[in-house]
Protein backbone atom coordinates (compact mmCIF):
# COMPACT_ATOMS: atom_id res chain seq x y z
CA UNK A 1 0.00 0.00 0.00
CA UNK A 2 2.30 2.69 -1.29
CA UNK A 3 -0.51 5.29 -1.20
CA UNK A 4 -1.23 4.73 2.48
CA UNK A 5 2.47 4.86 3.32
CA UNK A 6 2.88 8.06 1.30
CA UNK A 7 -0.10 9.62 3.06
CA UNK A 8 1.15 8.67 6.54
CA UNK A 9 4.70 9.84 5.86
CA UNK A 10 3.60 13.27 4.70
CA UNK A 11 1.05 13.54 7.48
CA UNK A 12 3.95 13.10 9.89
CA UNK A 13 6.02 15.71 8.04
CA UNK A 14 3.11 18.16 8.18
CA UNK A 15 2.42 17.54 11.85
CA UNK A 16 5.98 17.88 13.12
CA UNK A 17 7.09 20.52 10.63
CA UNK A 18 8.02 23.21 13.14
CA UNK A 19 10.20 26.04 11.91
CA UNK A 20 9.00 25.95 8.32
CA UNK A 21 11.12 25.40 5.20
CA UNK A 22 14.68 24.46 6.11
CA UNK A 23 13.92 22.79 9.43
CA UNK A 24 11.33 20.66 7.64
CA UNK A 25 13.99 19.40 5.24
CA UNK A 26 15.45 17.32 8.06
CA UNK A 27 12.07 15.66 8.65
CA UNK A 28 11.55 15.05 4.94
CA UNK A 29 15.06 13.65 4.65
CA UNK A 30 14.63 11.27 7.56
CA UNK A 31 11.21 10.07 6.44
CA UNK A 32 11.64 9.90 2.66
CA UNK A 33 15.37 9.18 2.23
CA UNK A 34 16.50 7.39 5.41
CA UNK A 35 13.38 5.47 6.47
CA UNK A 36 11.47 4.85 3.23
CA UNK A 37 14.32 5.08 0.73
CA UNK A 38 12.00 6.50 -1.93
CA UNK A 39 14.58 8.96 -3.21
CA UNK A 40 18.32 9.59 -2.68
CA UNK A 41 19.96 12.55 -0.92
CA UNK A 42 21.07 13.91 -4.31
CA UNK A 43 17.51 13.75 -5.61
CA UNK A 44 16.28 15.57 -2.52
CA UNK A 45 18.77 18.40 -3.09
CA UNK A 46 17.54 18.56 -6.69
CA UNK A 47 13.96 18.88 -5.48
CA UNK A 48 14.98 21.64 -3.08
CA UNK A 49 16.78 23.41 -5.93
CA UNK A 50 13.65 23.23 -8.07
CA UNK A 51 11.52 24.33 -5.10
CA UNK A 52 13.70 27.37 -4.53
CA UNK A 53 13.29 28.50 -8.10
CA UNK A 54 9.56 27.91 -8.34
CA UNK A 55 6.90 29.60 -6.21
CA UNK A 56 5.41 28.00 -3.13
CA UNK A 57 6.57 26.47 0.16
CA UNK A 58 9.36 23.87 -0.07
CA UNK A 59 7.45 21.24 1.92
CA UNK A 60 4.45 21.46 -0.44
CA UNK A 61 6.61 21.42 -3.56
CA UNK A 62 8.52 18.45 -2.25
CA UNK A 63 5.32 16.54 -1.46
CA UNK A 64 3.95 17.14 -4.95
CA UNK A 65 7.21 16.03 -6.54
CA UNK A 66 7.89 12.96 -4.42
CA UNK A 67 4.24 11.91 -4.63
CA UNK A 68 4.57 11.79 -8.38
CA UNK A 69 7.96 10.08 -8.36
CA UNK A 70 6.89 7.34 -5.99
CA UNK A 71 3.56 6.47 -7.63
CA UNK A 72 4.12 7.66 -11.19
CA UNK A 73 0.79 9.46 -11.34
CA UNK A 74 -1.05 12.62 -10.33
CA UNK A 75 -3.01 10.95 -7.52
CA UNK A 76 0.20 10.31 -5.61
CA UNK A 77 1.03 14.01 -5.91
CA UNK A 78 -2.40 15.05 -4.78
CA UNK A 79 -2.41 12.67 -1.84
CA UNK A 80 1.03 13.69 -0.56
CA UNK A 81 0.23 17.40 -0.93
CA UNK A 82 -3.06 16.98 0.92
CA UNK A 83 -1.34 15.03 3.70
CA UNK A 84 1.23 17.82 4.16
CA UNK A 85 -1.44 20.53 4.39
CA UNK A 86 -3.88 18.71 6.63
CA UNK A 87 -2.11 18.87 10.04
CA UNK A 88 -1.08 22.56 9.86
CA UNK A 89 -4.56 23.43 8.59
CA UNK A 90 -6.24 21.65 11.49
CA UNK A 91 -3.86 23.03 14.11
CA UNK A 92 -4.11 26.58 12.80
CA UNK A 93 -7.91 26.39 12.74
CA UNK A 94 -7.90 25.41 16.41
CA UNK A 95 -5.40 28.16 17.21
CA UNK A 96 -7.44 30.78 15.37
CA UNK A 97 -10.51 29.73 17.32
CA UNK A 98 -8.80 29.89 20.69
CA UNK A 99 -6.46 32.69 19.74
CA UNK A 100 -6.99 34.76 22.86
CA UNK A 101 -6.07 31.88 25.14
CA UNK A 102 -2.99 30.90 23.19
CA UNK A 103 -1.52 34.36 23.01
CA UNK A 104 1.33 34.83 25.46
CA UNK A 105 0.53 31.50 27.11
CA UNK A 106 3.35 30.38 29.45
CA UNK A 107 3.27 26.82 28.22
CA UNK A 108 3.43 27.93 24.58
CA UNK A 109 6.51 29.98 25.40
CA UNK A 110 8.06 27.06 27.27
CA UNK A 111 7.50 24.77 24.30
CA UNK A 112 8.98 27.26 21.87
CA UNK A 113 12.09 27.83 24.02
CA UNK A 114 12.79 24.09 23.99
CA UNK A 115 11.83 23.35 20.39
CA UNK A 116 14.06 26.15 19.07
CA UNK A 117 17.39 24.35 19.71
CA UNK A 118 15.89 21.15 18.24
CA UNK A 119 14.96 23.01 15.07
CA UNK A 120 18.45 24.42 14.64
CA UNK A 121 19.86 20.96 15.28
CA UNK A 122 17.56 19.53 12.61
CA UNK A 123 18.77 22.08 10.09
CA UNK A 124 22.35 21.23 10.98
CA UNK A 125 21.67 17.52 10.60
CA UNK A 126 20.09 18.12 7.18
CA UNK A 127 23.15 20.04 5.99
CA UNK A 128 25.54 17.42 7.39
CA UNK A 129 23.63 14.55 5.80
CA UNK A 130 23.89 16.24 2.42
CA UNK A 131 27.68 16.42 2.74
CA UNK A 132 28.53 13.21 0.90
CA UNK A 133 29.94 11.83 -2.33
CA UNK A 134 26.58 12.18 -4.10
CA UNK A 135 26.51 15.93 -3.74
CA UNK A 136 30.25 16.64 -3.44
CA UNK A 137 31.71 14.88 -6.45
CA UNK A 138 35.06 16.69 -6.67
CA UNK A 139 36.94 19.82 -5.63
CA UNK A 140 34.74 21.96 -7.92
CA UNK A 141 31.77 21.13 -5.67
CA UNK A 142 33.77 22.34 -2.68
CA UNK A 143 34.58 25.61 -4.43
CA UNK A 144 30.92 26.15 -5.35
CA UNK A 145 29.93 25.33 -1.77
CA UNK A 146 32.33 27.83 -0.22
CA UNK A 147 31.38 30.51 -2.73
CA UNK A 148 27.69 29.98 -1.97
CA UNK A 149 28.31 30.05 1.79
CA UNK A 150 29.83 33.50 1.44
CA UNK A 151 27.11 34.63 -0.99
CA UNK A 152 24.29 33.47 1.29
CA UNK A 153 25.98 35.07 4.28
CA UNK A 154 26.13 38.35 2.34
CA UNK A 155 22.40 37.97 1.52
CA UNK A 156 22.77 37.51 -2.22
CA UNK A 157 19.42 36.63 -3.83
CA UNK A 158 19.16 32.82 -3.50
CA UNK A 159 17.48 32.32 -6.89
CA UNK A 160 20.24 34.24 -8.60
CA UNK A 161 22.86 32.25 -6.70
CA UNK A 162 21.34 28.90 -7.68
CA UNK A 163 21.18 29.99 -11.31
CA UNK A 164 24.86 30.94 -11.23
CA UNK A 165 25.69 27.56 -9.68
CA UNK A 166 23.64 25.83 -12.40
CA UNK A 167 25.50 27.69 -15.15
CA UNK A 168 28.81 26.81 -13.47
CA UNK A 169 27.70 23.16 -13.44
CA UNK A 170 26.83 23.23 -17.14
CA UNK A 171 30.14 24.88 -18.06
CA UNK A 172 32.26 22.51 -15.94
CA UNK A 173 30.46 19.18 -16.14
CA UNK A 174 28.47 19.57 -19.38
CA UNK B 1 -15.49 37.25 -0.22
CA UNK B 2 -14.49 33.63 -0.80
CA UNK B 3 -13.51 34.49 -4.34
CA UNK B 4 -11.42 37.42 -3.07
CA UNK B 5 -9.65 35.21 -0.55
CA UNK B 6 -8.98 32.60 -3.21
CA UNK B 7 -7.67 35.16 -5.68
CA UNK B 8 -5.47 36.93 -3.10
CA UNK B 9 -3.77 33.73 -1.98
CA UNK B 10 -3.53 32.45 -5.53
CA UNK B 11 -1.46 35.56 -6.28
CA UNK B 12 0.67 35.05 -3.17
CA UNK B 13 1.17 31.38 -4.04
CA UNK B 14 2.17 32.18 -7.59
CA UNK B 15 4.65 34.94 -6.81
CA UNK B 16 6.42 33.85 -3.63
CA UNK B 17 9.73 32.22 -4.33
CA UNK B 18 11.98 30.47 -1.84
CA UNK B 19 11.28 30.64 1.88
CA UNK B 20 8.13 31.77 3.61
CA UNK B 21 9.79 35.01 4.63
CA UNK B 22 9.80 36.13 1.01
CA UNK B 23 6.02 36.19 1.19
CA UNK B 24 5.81 38.74 4.01
CA UNK B 25 6.00 42.00 2.02
CA UNK B 26 3.52 40.67 -0.54
CA UNK B 27 0.97 39.51 2.02
CA UNK B 28 1.37 42.72 4.01
CA UNK B 29 0.50 44.80 0.96
CA UNK B 30 -2.46 42.63 -0.03
CA UNK B 31 -4.04 41.91 3.33
CA UNK B 32 -3.27 45.05 5.36
CA UNK B 33 -2.73 47.93 2.92
CA UNK B 34 -4.99 47.07 0.00
CA UNK B 35 -7.82 44.95 1.37
CA UNK B 36 -7.67 46.28 4.96
CA UNK B 37 -8.72 42.86 6.31
CA UNK B 38 -6.44 43.30 9.32
CA UNK B 39 -5.15 46.05 11.55
CA UNK B 40 -1.37 45.95 11.39
CA UNK B 41 -0.81 45.03 15.03
CA UNK B 42 -3.42 42.29 15.00
CA UNK B 43 -1.89 40.75 11.93
CA UNK B 44 1.62 40.60 13.37
CA UNK B 45 0.42 39.16 16.67
CA UNK B 46 -1.30 36.32 14.88
CA UNK B 47 1.61 35.92 12.50
CA UNK B 48 4.00 35.37 15.40
CA UNK B 49 1.83 32.53 16.63
CA UNK B 50 1.42 31.09 13.11
CA UNK B 51 5.19 31.07 12.80
CA UNK B 52 5.66 28.92 15.88
CA UNK B 53 3.15 26.31 14.71
CA UNK B 54 4.07 23.33 12.51
CA UNK B 55 3.84 23.72 8.76
CA UNK B 56 4.97 26.30 6.20
CA UNK B 57 4.47 29.93 7.38
CA UNK B 58 2.61 30.90 4.26
CA UNK B 59 0.11 28.09 4.71
CA UNK B 60 -0.44 28.93 8.38
CA UNK B 61 -0.92 32.59 7.48
CA UNK B 62 -3.46 31.66 4.80
CA UNK B 63 -5.40 29.70 7.44
CA UNK B 64 -5.68 32.48 10.02
CA UNK B 65 -6.45 35.19 7.47
CA UNK B 66 -9.06 33.00 5.76
CA UNK B 67 -10.54 32.01 9.11
CA UNK B 68 -10.92 35.59 10.28
CA UNK B 69 -12.69 36.62 7.09
CA UNK B 70 -14.97 33.66 6.47
CA UNK B 71 -14.49 30.91 9.08
CA UNK B 72 -13.46 27.37 8.25
CA UNK B 73 -14.54 27.57 4.61
CA UNK B 74 -12.54 30.77 4.22
CA UNK B 75 -9.45 29.08 5.63
CA UNK B 76 -9.77 26.13 3.26
CA UNK B 77 -10.36 28.31 0.21
CA UNK B 78 -7.29 30.42 1.09
CA UNK B 79 -5.11 27.32 1.45
CA UNK B 80 -6.42 25.98 -1.84
CA UNK B 81 -5.53 29.24 -3.58
CA UNK B 82 -2.07 29.23 -2.05
CA UNK B 83 -1.27 25.65 -2.98
CA UNK B 84 -2.70 25.41 -6.52
CA UNK B 85 0.02 27.39 -8.37
CA UNK B 86 2.97 25.51 -6.88
CA UNK B 87 1.14 22.19 -7.20
CA UNK B 88 0.60 22.66 -10.94
CA UNK B 89 4.11 23.96 -11.58
CA UNK B 90 5.84 21.17 -9.66
CA UNK B 91 3.59 18.55 -11.22
CA UNK B 92 4.60 19.73 -14.67
CA UNK B 93 8.27 19.67 -13.69
CA UNK B 94 7.91 16.20 -12.15
CA UNK B 95 6.22 14.85 -15.28
CA UNK B 96 8.64 16.36 -17.77
CA UNK B 97 11.87 16.52 -15.82
CA UNK B 98 11.97 12.76 -15.39
CA UNK B 99 12.42 12.62 -19.16
CA UNK B 100 15.06 15.33 -19.04
CA UNK B 101 16.95 13.59 -16.27
CA UNK B 102 19.15 11.63 -18.62
CA UNK B 103 19.99 14.81 -20.49
CA UNK B 104 23.68 15.62 -19.96
CA UNK B 105 23.08 19.36 -19.57
CA UNK B 106 20.33 19.04 -17.00
CA UNK B 107 22.42 16.63 -14.96
CA UNK B 108 25.43 18.97 -15.18
CA UNK B 109 23.30 21.90 -13.98
CA UNK B 110 22.10 19.87 -10.99
CA UNK B 111 25.67 18.85 -10.16
CA UNK B 112 26.49 22.55 -9.89
CA UNK B 113 23.36 23.39 -7.88
CA UNK B 114 23.67 20.68 -5.20
CA UNK B 115 26.50 22.28 -3.18
CA UNK B 116 24.70 25.64 -3.48
CA UNK B 117 21.60 24.18 -1.85
CA UNK B 118 23.63 22.84 1.07
CA UNK B 119 25.13 26.30 1.61
CA UNK B 120 21.61 27.72 1.55
CA UNK B 121 20.63 25.45 4.44
CA UNK B 122 23.90 25.81 6.36
CA UNK B 123 23.95 29.61 6.61
CA UNK B 124 20.60 30.23 8.34
CA UNK B 125 21.48 27.30 10.60
CA UNK B 126 24.78 28.91 11.65
CA UNK B 127 23.11 32.32 12.09
CA UNK B 128 20.36 30.86 14.28
CA UNK B 129 22.92 28.84 16.23
CA UNK B 130 24.83 31.98 17.16
CA UNK B 131 21.68 33.56 18.58
CA UNK B 132 21.08 30.67 21.02
CA UNK B 133 21.96 30.52 24.70
CA UNK B 134 24.77 28.21 25.82
CA UNK B 135 22.50 25.43 27.11
CA UNK B 136 20.47 25.57 23.92
CA UNK B 137 23.64 25.27 21.85
CA UNK B 138 24.56 22.07 23.68
CA UNK B 139 21.15 20.59 22.88
CA UNK B 140 21.40 21.70 19.27
CA UNK B 141 24.76 19.99 18.74
CA UNK B 142 23.60 16.79 20.44
CA UNK B 143 20.38 16.66 18.39
CA UNK B 144 22.23 17.33 15.13
CA UNK B 145 24.79 14.60 15.78
CA UNK B 146 22.22 11.98 16.77
CA UNK B 147 19.98 12.71 13.77
CA UNK B 148 22.93 12.79 11.39
CA UNK B 149 24.96 9.81 12.60
CA UNK B 150 22.29 7.47 13.93
CA UNK B 151 19.49 8.38 11.55
CA UNK B 152 17.06 8.91 14.44
CA UNK B 153 13.85 10.65 13.40
CA UNK B 154 13.72 14.39 14.31
CA UNK B 155 10.13 13.76 15.38
CA UNK B 156 11.41 12.47 18.73
CA UNK B 157 13.36 15.66 19.33
CA UNK B 158 10.40 17.91 18.58
CA UNK B 159 8.22 15.77 20.81
CA UNK B 160 10.79 15.65 23.60
CA UNK B 161 11.39 19.39 23.40
CA UNK B 162 7.67 20.12 23.70
CA UNK B 163 7.30 17.85 26.73
CA UNK B 164 10.33 19.24 28.55
CA UNK B 165 9.06 22.77 27.81
CA UNK B 166 5.66 22.01 29.34
CA UNK B 167 7.04 20.21 32.39
CA UNK B 168 9.58 22.91 33.21
CA UNK B 169 6.99 25.68 32.82
CA UNK B 170 4.69 23.80 35.18
CA UNK B 171 7.35 23.50 37.89
CA UNK B 172 8.50 27.06 37.48
CA UNK B 173 4.96 28.19 38.26
CA UNK B 174 4.48 26.20 41.44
Amino acid sequence: MIYLQLFLSYLKIGFFGFGGGYAMISLIQNEIVVQQGWITNAQLTDIIAVSQMTPGPIAINCATYVGYMVTGNIWGSLLATLATCLPPLTIMLLISRFYVKVRGNKYMNGIITWIMPMMVGMMGAAALMFLNRETFIDWVSVVIFIGCLVATWKKVNPILMILVAAVAGIVIYG
Amino acid sequence: MLLQLFWTFLKIGAFTFGSGYAMIPLIEREVIDKKKWFVKEDFWNQFTIAQSMPGPFSLNTAVFVGYKMKGRIGAMVSVLGLVIPSFLIILMIAVYLTDFRNNVWVEAAFKGMRPAIIALIAVPCIKLFRSLKMWQMAITVTAALIIWLLGVSPVYFIFGGAIVGIVLTYYKKS
